[in-house]
C-alpha cells in the first residue's frame, strides 16, 4: 500500500486575522497516514483556530486546506446536552453517523461503565470529557484534530488518551494535537505558532 | 448522504424541548395568556369578539412563536454540539430543517391543536370550521417557525439575542399573517387565500434551510 504517500490532510499559506491582529500567517502542514503532530504556543496564539480551520468550521483569511479523509473534531466544548447520559449520547452520535458501534463496550473501555446512565448535568469534568473522546471510537475517521485532549482527565485518563492515539496511528490514523506539555506518545513532528 | 444525521437532530431537538420539564409548554401559556387578556382589552362584547378574534389569535401565534426560538441553535452553539452537527456529514440546511421541524412539533404544533379552545373564548361558533382552521393556524406556524428559525440561527452567538430574531423574523411572519387572517375573514378574495398561505409556508419551508445553513456556519466560524 502506498498510504505513506498519500497525504491525508494538507494545509498551505493558512493565515488568520483576528481583530486588528494577525494571528499566525504562512502555516503550511502536511499530515500523513501514521503521523502525530503535536501543536504547540501560549494560550492566545491559535491553536485552537488553526485546528478549527484544518477541520472546515472555520475559515482561513488566506491560504487552503485539502482533505483526503474523514475528520474527527474533538474541541473544549464537549457537544453534551445537559439532559443526556453518556449512553444517550453516543447511542445518538452512533445514529447519526451510521456504522453499528457497540456502545456498552466504548463506555466499559472509556471507564463509563459506572456513569453510564447518568445525565450530562451531574457528571464530572472529566466524565464529560471522556465521554467526548469516546466519540471518537464509534466511527473510524481517519484524521483526528484534537484540542488540548488531556484537559480535566485524571492519570487514567490521559493514560487512555495515549492508548487510543497509539492504537489509532497502528491502523494507519494520523492526528494533531495542541497539547500543552508533555505528550504521552512520541509525536512525529512539532509546530509552535 | 443517508437520512440518519437528519433523524437524529431531530431525535436530538425533541428530547430537548421535553427535557427541561414544560418548557414547550411555554409558548402555549403565553397564546393562551394572549386570549385570555384581549377580552378584558377590548370588551366583551360578543360581536367585536367575533369579529377580532381569529385575527388576535394570528397575532397571538406569531408573538408566542417566538418565546422559545432563542434556544433552538443558540444551546448547540454554546455547548459545542453546532461544530458536531456541521461534521455530520448532511447539508447543514437539512440538519437546521430538521431541528426546526422538531421545534415545531414540540411548541407549533400544539399552539394550532390549542386554537379551536381559544376561539371559542371569543365567541366563535361551535363548528367544524375551527378544525379546518387548526390547519391553517398549523400550515401558518410552520412558515412562523421557519423564519423564526433564521432569526434564531443569526443570533445563535449574541447573548440576549431574543429582540434581534424579533426583528429578523417578524418582517418575514407578514405575508403568513395576512394570508392567514384572509383566510379566515370570509371576506372578498379570502378563497384563495389558504392557498396563498400554503405557498408562503412552502416558500419559508423551501428557503429557510438555506439561510440557516448559512448563519450556522458563520456561528460556527
Amino acid at each position: 500500500m502506498n498510504s505513506e504517500a498519500v497525504p491525508l490532510l494538507t494545509g498551505t499559506g493558512l493565515g488568520m486575522i483576528r481583530g486588528e491582529r494577525v494571528l499566525f500567517r504562512e502555516i503550511g502542514l502536511t499530515l500523513r497516514a501514521g503521523e502525530a503532530l503535536v501543536l504547540r504556543g501560549a494560550n492566545g496564539t491559535g491553536k485552537t483556530t488553526l485546528l478549527r480551520i484544518l477541520a472546515g468550521l472555520t475559515r482561513p483569511e488566506t491560504g487552503r486546506v485539502t482533505r483526503a479523509a474523514p475528520c474527527h473534531w474533538f474541541g473544549h466544548r464537549e457537544g453534551l446536552k445537559p439532559q443526556e447520559t453518556p449512553r444517550t449520547h453516543l447511542t445518538l452520535w452512533a445514529r447519526a453517523w451510521g456504522p453499528g458501534a457497540d456502545i456498552d463496550a466504548v463506555l466499559t473501555r472509556m471507564g463509563l461503565a459506572r456513569p453510564a446512565d447518568v445525565a450530562a448535568r451531574y457528571l464530572s469534568a472529566g466524565q464529560r470529557r471522556r465521554t467526548a473522546l469516546a466519540r471518537l471510537l464509534l466511527e473510524d475517521r481517519p484524521v483526528w484534530l484534537l484540542d488540548e485532549p488531556y484537559t480535566a482527565l485524571d492519570a487514567d485518563g490521559r493514560a487512555l488518551v495515549d492508548t487510543l492515539i497509539t492504537q489509532h496511528r497502528a491502523k494507519g490514523g494520523a492526528l494533531i494535537a495542541a497539547i500543552h506539555g508533555e505528550a504521552g506518545f512520541p509525536a512525529s513532528g512539532d509546530l509552535t505558532l | 448522504m443517508t437520512a440518519a444525521p437528519l433523524l437524529s437532530a431531530f431525535r436530538q431537538s425533541l428530547g430537548e424541548a421535553w427535557a427541561g420539564g414544560a418548557g414547550a409548554l411555554l409558548p402555549l401559556g403565553f397564546l393562551g395568556g394572549a386570549a385570555v387578556l384581549v377580552p378584558l382589552g377590548i370588551g366583551s362584547d360578543a360581536d367585536t369578539l367575533r369579529a377580532v378574534g381569529p385575527g388576535i389569535l394570528w397575532v397571538a401565534l406569531a408573538l408566542s412563536s417566538l418565546v422559545t426560538l432563542e434556544r433552538i441553535f443558540q444551546a448547540d452553539a454554546e455547548d459545542g454540539t453546532l461544530d458536531l452537527w456541521l461534521q455530520a456529514g448532511a447539508p447543514v440546511s437539512a440538519i437546521a430543517a430538521a431541528k426546526t421541524l422538531a421545534h415545531w412539533l414540540s411548541a407549533g404544533l400544539p399552539l394550532a391543536l390549542f386554537s379551536p379552545l381559544l376561539a371559542l373564548m371569543f365567541q366563535a361558533e361551535a363548528s367544524p370550521a375551527l378544525l379546518v382552521n387548526v390547519g391553517l393556524y398549523a400550515l401558518g406556524s410552520l412558515a412562523f417557525f421557519f423564519w423564526g428559525g433564521v432569526g434564531a440561527a443569526l443570533s445563535a452567538t449574541v447573548r440576549r439575542g431574543g429582540l434581534l430574531i424579533s426583528l429578523i423574523a417578524l418582517p418575514l411572519y407578514v405575508p403568513t399573517a395576512i394570508f392567514g387572517a384572509l383566510a379566515m375573514s370570509g371576506g372578498p378574495g379570502s378563497t384563495g387565500a389558504p392557498l396563498l398561505l400554503a405557498a408562503s409556508t412552502l416558500f419559508a419551508c423551501a428557503v429557510a434551510p438555506y439561510a440557516m445553513a448559512a448563519a450556522l456556519r458563520l456561528a460556527a466560524d
